[in-house]
């Protein structure tokens, strides 16, 4: 058997788990389906599970029964329910024995019968398997396997795919999902190459290969450095010159072949410089020699191969590349070459699981994975180890034990939105914190002074648990950890976002059990707000038509009593544009995506609705699926809405007549609440404004401001989408600093649109040559000349 | 490096490097010069490339026929490789008394050492068997020598030249390859020579087209091999290359060039590949400390590639049906050579051999790959690389066989390597 290869494995494997197991193979006891991939150095091993959540759920009390309880709007009760989950992991096959006792021991389902198996160890272990698991090894195709896995992770991962580039400001540039992932050809680079054209689900096709791959590498390698180990091979690799080695094409001319436009510093021919008996080279020299040569002729063959075909997605994989930074970069530089840039080399985040995956799915088969939508799992999956020996060496010793990978089944189906102008290439993050390393420090140390505030206030969540305390302490040292790894590996789970970092939290609080930690906050303060709904109404009623335009639009914008900082010019300002337009002709529909609880969706989005069904339009109204921070959730919403229309004949017989809708987004991601952010946000509250001094001062405090991003989901529940296109809409409003600054600001619309926002933030309002409290007010027409007010949002 | 396999020390070196008389070559100079630029200025209005009747050689005053269509002797091309220098010589046989009387002692001197001798300094070969005797060029008769000598000993050869007094002779010397650009200074200040730089996938093209135009008596130029897929009944026959367009043309040298050919005029360079003979050579040389390409070729004969690369039967039992790949195909170059214990039972002659069928077979494989994309069937393999190397021939015409389903054929010619220089003679005498 060969040398084991894979980087961070050590050369004495210490063979007991240094992790406690049941930290790696989660929720066993509620594992059934098992599926196994194993390699020449590692395994993988998948299983489903189902996984028991809190969630918090809201119910309407009888205002017409006589034991109206207190003052309380709804009721929030906390109910147990089960998702699914994919559980993945990766480990040395030095650790299978270890570890198929222990999923022994902890396997309670007897249900299961059959193993999938694949790769090319799997015979080799199917012995030990059956003997340990008392399950049936059902041996299954490599590529096929591949195929399936690599479908899966396109199709369900955001993020997945990315570009090498070693000497950008971030390594990793993560991909979009392209809603149609097909067709795309595959280059798997395990000791020879495979070259498989995928077409669909079912159909590929191994188009070709070559003889030349990792195996060249390391045995070819080992025979002319005497260095057994792959991942040093690499190491001494990465160290080499290979000019000593080479010809280049200036060893032949002197300088460049002009005529053909080759530069001087091509290599004419690998090797050429060694064929000779009285020259010594270094390894390092000649194993760079070697990894040029290998990569090139790969990259090569890969570009003919997908010019043939007229393909221009090419995803590599295979254990050559696995993420070395090292083998990546030599690829990318090849595929450049051949195809003078027009295809770009692509490398995925969970190569290592294709083959257990697509095992996995090949035995699930009857459970039909993939008519559901799937998620990452950014508290239980490791993410993305850099492989780089020069890369934080804490990291890396990690990865070369125990790697996870976890799934959650998304109860609804997630498609795009309709509206957007090119889906492609729609990305709805503002700053890719990967890239800007000054606002990644920022929102990293942001994030974690946060923590404390976050830790409080799930416990105060729970009043009534005693051990609600532990888990909050387990969640933030589970988040903590998470934030370390962004410091040092920011492209750990795909692109680096505002986004991204609350998502994680949430994944966090919801893997401890905090379902909806502001769920009660964000009862207290409807219920207080609808207090003054009418009295808001009327006093906008009282106001002329131009009056009220604008005092609608700075209700949305603040929500509150702001007074001197929105007066006019904004920093982005196309307010009059807007007007001109609702002197205009009516939308038909407008879609509006709702952000906080509270004053902000009853006293702020509420009466703009109003004023919209009151012009003909019919309204959309999307709001988060389930809980995340004090965000309103569609269950809410509902409630809200009823009671909304008891008081508003208007709102009512939108209702009635169906001009009002409302829909889930399809998301639970999280915003922040301000007390919840640290110091350093120095955000304030303003002196009241004179047409809302009526609200109680104790209130605002509470949902007036958000200034953490709603996420704007690129994915949208499928009803969303049908009630989108069926009603022709044909104007969408996003609204707050997280929607429509941090994301979305960029987004093409194929419809009108509105953002608005007020920078409430001092550090970003710096950063984009405001003041604090600047506005943003941007609509756009995509009938019409773009406004010129745009302000660019990423520092030049 | 040197592809001195058949190194013959003799006298001729020795020979050649006796100085010769100076004085008249100094005086002839100007002379020279002048008709050069003459000669160069008429060249535009179209020369005449026909072959002239032997009636008019009382004529052929070496001046005046310059002043028309030919230029002085000797006549030369060159191509300056990344590892081989190629040289072509054209010997006219059919020299009037007149001619020998007027012949100077230098251009006598050069003409006698290179027909006289087949080896020449350390390194200098004549590949006899491939000289073509009787052959008209330009209206003059003669054959024409091929010559080779590694391209590190260049600077011996401009010493020589040097000692030769060539500079005397005004000839134009037209040398195409990489060397030509790199060492057009040593060609100057070390001999006194004025390179004619020539594109060399020009000069490939038209030294192709013309050899195969004109080899018409002995074995055949242009060949290919019959049954390649079964090695009891693979024969060499040969083939006429008449109606030759489009073509693939590959030559291997040190690196690798693919020449998608509509016309003498119309082609272009597909694509290349640095794994090429430099490789093979370069890693034997790592691998068996051998030195040169004869000694490489003769281990890789008496090898075993499948005890180094890991076959398909290898890891699947057999064939892996499911893509019809069969079990003989190799899966992994190099591949059982991650093994410690394999790495320790393998020869020097086994890795030879499979690191000749790792280059040729990768050669073959993008070749084909550039075939089907250019919808080219026929591929020519010409380079230094095949010189003497059956094996390689026959693993291409196999692997373009077998892979192509017999949709594309193999086909090979005789002088190999020297094409690019021929390619440059013709150049000097019509200029394009």
């Amino acid at each position: 058997q060969s040398e084991a290869g894979t980087a961070g494995s050590s050369h004495s494997m210490d063979k007991s788990i240094t992790l406690p197991p049941d930290e790696i193979f989660r929720n066993l006891e509620n594992a059934k389906r098992f599926a196994i991939d194993i390699g020449g150095s590692l395994t993988k091993l998948a299983y489903y599970s189902t996984v028991q959540h809190k969630v918090a759920k809201v119910r309407s009390f009888d205002h017409t029964a006589k034991e109206v309880p207190s003052d309380k709007l709804y009721e929030i009760s906390v109910q147990e329910e089960i998702t699914a989950r994919l559980h993945f992991i990766k480990f040395e096959n030095a650790y299978i024995e270890t570890c198929l006792d222990f999923i022994k021991d902890h396997l309670v389902n007897t249900e299961t019968k059959v193993i999938k198996a694949t790769g090319g160890g799997a015979h080799k272990f199917k012995d030990l398997i059956e003997k340990k698991l008392g399950l049936k090894v059902d041996k299954e195709d490599e590529m096929t396997c591949l195929i399936k896995g690599c479908n899966f992770v396109l199709k369900n991962i955001p993020h997945e795919a990315f570009v090498y580039a070693k000497h950008a400001d971030s390594e990793f540039r993560f991909q979009n999902t392209h809603p149609d992932i097909f067709p795309y050809l595959l280059v798997n680079i395990g000791s020879g190459v495979s070259i498989v054209k995928v077409e669909s689900e079912d159909k590929f096709e191994r188009i070709g290969g070559s003889s030349i791959g990792g195996g060249t590498f390391w045995g070819l390698g080992a025979l002319l450095t005497k260095t057994k180990r792959f991942d040093e091979l690499l190491q001494l690799a990465s160290k080499g010159q290979h000019t000593s080695v080479d010809m280049l094409v200036k060893d032949i001319y002197g300088g460049s072949y002009g005529s053909l436009g080759l530069t001087g510093d091509l290599i004419a021919s690998s090797f050429g410089k060694s064929a000779t008996a009285d020259k010594d080279f270094s390894k390092e020299d000649m194993a760079k020699s070697l990894l040029h040569m290998i990569s090139n002729d790969i990259g090569q063959l890969a570009c003919l191969y997908a010019k043939l075909h007229n393909l221009s997605r090419v995803y590599f994989g295979g254990f050559f590349i696995r993420g070395h930074p090292v083998t990546m970069h030599t690829i990318t530089y090849s595929i450049n070459f051949f195809t003078k840039g027009e295809v770009q080399a692509l490398f995925l985040r969970h190569e290592g699981y294709l083959g257990a995956i697509g095992a996995f799915l090949k035995g699930a088969e009857e459970d039909n994975p993939n008519q559901y939508s799937w998620g990452e799992n950014y508290a239980g999956s490791s993410g993305l180890m850099s492989v780089s020996p020069d890369i934080n060496p804490m990291q890396r010793a990690r990865s070369g034990t125990f790697d996870m990978l976890e799934m959650d089944r998304l109860e609804r189906q997630l498609v795009n939105l309709p509206l957007l102008q090119d889906a492609s290439s729609y990305i709805p993050d503002t700053v890719d914190l990967t890239e800007d390393a000054l606002a990644r420090e920022y929102w990293l140390s942001c994030f974690e002074e946060a923590l404390d505030g976050v830790v409080k206030r799930a416990v105060a969540s729970q009043p009534d648990i005693p051990e609600a305390a532990e888990r909050a302490e387990k969640f933030r040292q589970k988040y903590r950890h998470k934030l370390q790894t962004l410091r040092h590996q920011p492209f750990a789970y795909g692109s680096l976002t505002v986004r991204s970092l609350l998502d994680t939290r949430e994944h966090c609080l919801n893997e401890f059990n905090f379902p909806d930690p502001y769920s009660k906050i964000k009862q207290r303060e409807n219920d207080v707000a609808l207090k003054y709904y009418q009295k808001a109404v009327k006093s906008l009623e009282e106001l002329s038509w131009e009056e009220r335009q604008f005092a609608l639009v700075r209700v949305e914008l603040t929500a509150g009593p702001f007074c001197e900082q929105l007066e006019r010019p904004w920093l982005v300002d196309a307010y009059d544009q807007w007007i001109e337009r609702l002197k205009g002709p009516p939308h038909k529909c407008a879609l509006f995506f709702v952000d906080n609880s509270g004053m902000d969706i009853i006293l702020g989005v509420m009466p703009f609705v109003r004023e919209l069904l009151c012009r003909g339009t019919e309204v959309v109204l999307a709001s988060n699926s389930g809980p995340a921070l004090n965000d309103v959730t569609n269950g809410e919403l509902q409630i809200l809405t009823e009671r909304i229309a008891a008081m508003d004949p208007v709102i009512q017989s939108g209702l009635k007549e169906d001009r009002l809708t409302l829909v889930q987004s399809g998301s639970s991601s999280p915003c922040l609440d301000l007390r919840l952010v640290s110091r350093q946000l120095t955000w304030q509250l303003l002196p009241s404004d004179i047409l809302w001094s009526f609200v109680p001062q104790s209130s605002k405090t509470i949902s007036s401001f958000v200034f953490f991003p709603l996420p704007f989901p690129s994915r949208l529940d499928k009803v969303l989408a049908m009630v989108v296109r069926e009603r022709q809409t044909d104007l969408v409003i996003i609204e707050g600093m997280g929607r429509a600054i941090h994301t979305n600001y960029y987004a093409m619309l194929t419809c009108e649109s509105l953002k608005m926002a007020v920078i409430k933030n001092s550090w970003l309002a710096d950063r984009l040559g405001g003041k604090l409290f600047s506005v943003v007010f941007k609509y756009e027409d995509p009938t019409r000349k773009p406004s010129k007010d745009t302000v660019a949002l990423t520092p030049s | 490096m040197a592809y001195n396999g058949h190194q013959r020390e003799d006298e001729a070196s020795d020979d050649g490097e006796t100085p010769t008389k100076q004085l008249r070559s100094v005086k002839e100079m100007p002379g020279y010069l002048r008709n050069d630029t003459e000669n160069e200025a008429a060249t535009p209005g179209g020369s005449a490339t026909s072959d002239r009747p032997t009636s008019n050689s009382t004529a052929r005053h070496r001046m005046d026929s310059g002043k028309k269509s030919r230029p002085p002797f000797p006549w030369f091309g060159m191509d300056i490789g990344g590892t081989l220098v190629k040289l072509v010589y054209f010997e006219p046989k059919d020299i009037t008394a007149e001619e020998e009387q007027e012949e100077v002692e230098n251009l006598k001197s050069i003409r006698r050492y290179l027909t006289s001798n087949i080896a020449y300094g350390k390194t200098g070969i004549r590949d006899v068997h491939l000289e073509l005797q009787d052959l008209t060029m330009c209206g003059r008769t003669g054959n024409l020598h091929f010559i080779r000598f590694p391209t590190h000993d260049l600077p011996a050869f401009l010493q020589m030249g040097r000692n030769k007094h060539f500079s005397s002779l005004h000839t134009t010397l037209c040398a195409t390859g990489g060397g030509a650009y790199k060492f057009e200074s040593d060609f100057r200040t070390m001999a006194d020579l004025q390179l004619h730089k020539l594109d060399e996938l020009d000069c490939l093209i038209r030294g192709v087209l013309y050899i195969d135009s004109v080899v018409s008596s002995g074995p055949s130029e242009c060949y290919y091999f019959e049954n390649p897929t079964d090695p009891e009944r693979c024969v060499q026959r040969p083939y006429t290359l008449e109606n030759p367009y489009p073509l693939l043309l590959v030559n291997i040298g040190s690196g690798v060039s693919i020449l998608a050919v509509y016309s003498e005029n119309n082609y272009k360079r597909v694509t290349g590949t640095s794994l090429g003979g430099g490789t093979f050579l370069g890693l034997c040389c790592l691998l068996t400390g051998c030195s040169t390409f004869e000694e490489a070729l003769e281990m890789a004969s008496q090898g075993e590639s499948t005890r180094v690369d890991k076959l398909v039967r290898d890891i699947y039992g057999g064939d892996y049906e499911r893509f019809g790949l069969p079990g003989w195909a190799v899966a992994s170059s190099f591949g059982n050579m991650m093994f410690k214990e394999k790495r320790e039972s393998v020869s020097k002659e086994d890795l030879a051999r499979a690191t000749l069928v790792t280059i040729t077979n990768n050669i073959g494989s993008i070749t084909r790959m550039c075939a089907l994309n250019e919808k080219i069937e026929r591929v020519v393999f010409v380079g230094n690389f095949l010189r003497v190397n059956t094996l390689s021939m026959k693993l291409l015409a196999y692997a373009m066989d077998y892979w192509s389903k017999g949709q594309l054929k193999a086909l090979f010619l005789r002088h190999e390597g020297y094409f690019g220089a021929v390619g440059a003679l013709l150049e000097l005498l019509n200029p394009s």
